[in-house]
């Protein structure tokens, strides 16, 4: 019996070719961006949305066009922090119009297609739902990458949630690693975890930008910042204060 | 996706696709030399599986609108809505079709209305006075 290869009719599915225009899609959307940076961690809790936030309103109000994609879809906290209103956002032939927040920095979340409060929950079999979910997620990201109208902008920040899931998935999304901001708090507690997410980022092929130690000067104690910056040979570019001022991102939207 | 006519030595040929409504999925493939036809018949969650990687079994005919996935896979929290619900509201134009989804799950929603259906929808146009949408 001949195998798949041996049968030289298209398959007329055309599923690599439905996958493959999905990546075009993204790529014809995104080349009006004039670069894409990642934020993440490997560590929770650590600030990656409220810097995201912030270094994206300092670009902004440096007069750089600016958008955040909020990739968190289970936990997003974008529009809150942009202060953004909670409401569906209208589909022109362009794609889907993004919300505008605080300075004019654009966004999209997943929180815009929920119920406030709702969690992110798909339609379909619920026994053995892991099989499909992530996928689920994973196209819900690339729609996100795909189908927003951002118009031109200088930069297209990505907030990604804990973990290393969501960025291997916009790697393969996105066809190509991208750039990388590392957040991190002081503790060797974070620096553990962070070192993981930066290994497998640099294994990945991204480019490290530069690590934004935040939470500093308060209870949280040790050095993780500068540890990571030397072991992986990259900049410390900001370290935050519990109480940042506007001028605080301002010099980390300038480093960047 | 490929079948073989095993009997024949050829590569049959996709006929149609099926979603009865409940989860699940049909395609037929038909041999071009005996003309046997079988069905591929998918349960829920394989089904499902497909449908997460935004694919069509047989293939594309339209490029896929914004946020198709999400628009059509998300709990929104919002009532239910039957599969003629939803092809009905498939055949409003794409953009205005999320101002029309939610005229209808703000209808639904006041009323303690489960699940909308063609007869919720024809309820609600004569009442809000939406006819033609």
């Amino acid at each position: 019996m001949r195998t798949y290869h041996q049968l030289t009719d298209p398959d007329r599915s055309g599923l690599a070719d439905q996958i493959g225009a999905q990546r075009r899609r993204v790529a014809e959307r995104l080349a009006s961006v004039g670069r894409i940076v990642a934020v993440m961690s490997g560590k929770g809790g650590v600030g990656k949305s409220y810097v995201t936030a912030n270094l994206a309103r300092a670009l902004a109000r440096a007069g750089k066009p600016v958008g955040v994609l909020d990739a968190d879809l289970n936990g997003p906290t974008i529009p809150r922090l942009l202060e953004t209103p909670h409401a569906a956002r209208r589909t022109s032939p362009d794609g889907v119009e993004p919300a505008t927040g605080l300075d004019g920095v654009k966004c999209i979340s997943m929180a815009m297609l929920l119920e406030d409060g709702a969690p992110l929950d798909f339609k379909g079999p619920a026994a053995e739902s892991f099989v499909w979910r992530g996928a689920m997620e994973a196209s819900a990201l690339r729609e996100l990458l795909g189908d927003v109208a951002w118009g031109e902008l200088d930069a297209l920040l990505l907030d990604l949630p804990p973990g290393m899931q969501r960025y291997i998935e916009l790697c393969d999304i996105l066809g190509s690693p991208p750039p990388v901001l590392t957040v991190t708090i002081p503790t060797p507690e974070s620096r553990d975890a962070v070192r993981r997410a930066m290994r497998a980022a640099v294994d990945r092929g991204s480019e490290l930008l530069g690590i934004v130690e935040n939470m500093v000067g308060g209870e949280l104690k040790g050095s993780a910042g500068d540890e990571l910056a030397q072991e992986f040979g990259v900049p410390v570019l900001a370290r935050i204060p519990w109480h940042p001022t506007p001028d605080t991102w301002s010099a980390l939207g300038s480093r960047l | 996706m490929k079948f073989l006519c095993v009997e024949c030595d050829q590569q049959m040929a996709f006929g149609e696709r099926q979603l009865p409504g409940d989860g699940t999925l049909a395609a037929t493939f038909k041999c071009p030399k005996c003309g046997r036809v079988v069905a591929m018949l998918t349960n829920p969650m394989e089904t499902q599986l497909v449908s997460s990687l935004g694919v069509e079994i047989g293939g594309r005919t339209v490029p896929a609108e914004p946020f198709e996935m999400m628009n059509t896979m998300v709990v929104t929290g919002g009532p239910a809505w039957s599969s003629d619900a939803q092809e009905r509201l498939s055949r409003v134009p794409n953009f205005v079709r999320g101002m029309v989804k939610k005229i209808y799950a703000d209808y639904a929603k006041e009323r303690g209305i489960a699940e909308i259906t063609p007869a919720v929808m024809d309820t609600a146009r004569s009442e809000l006075g939406l006819e033609g949408m």
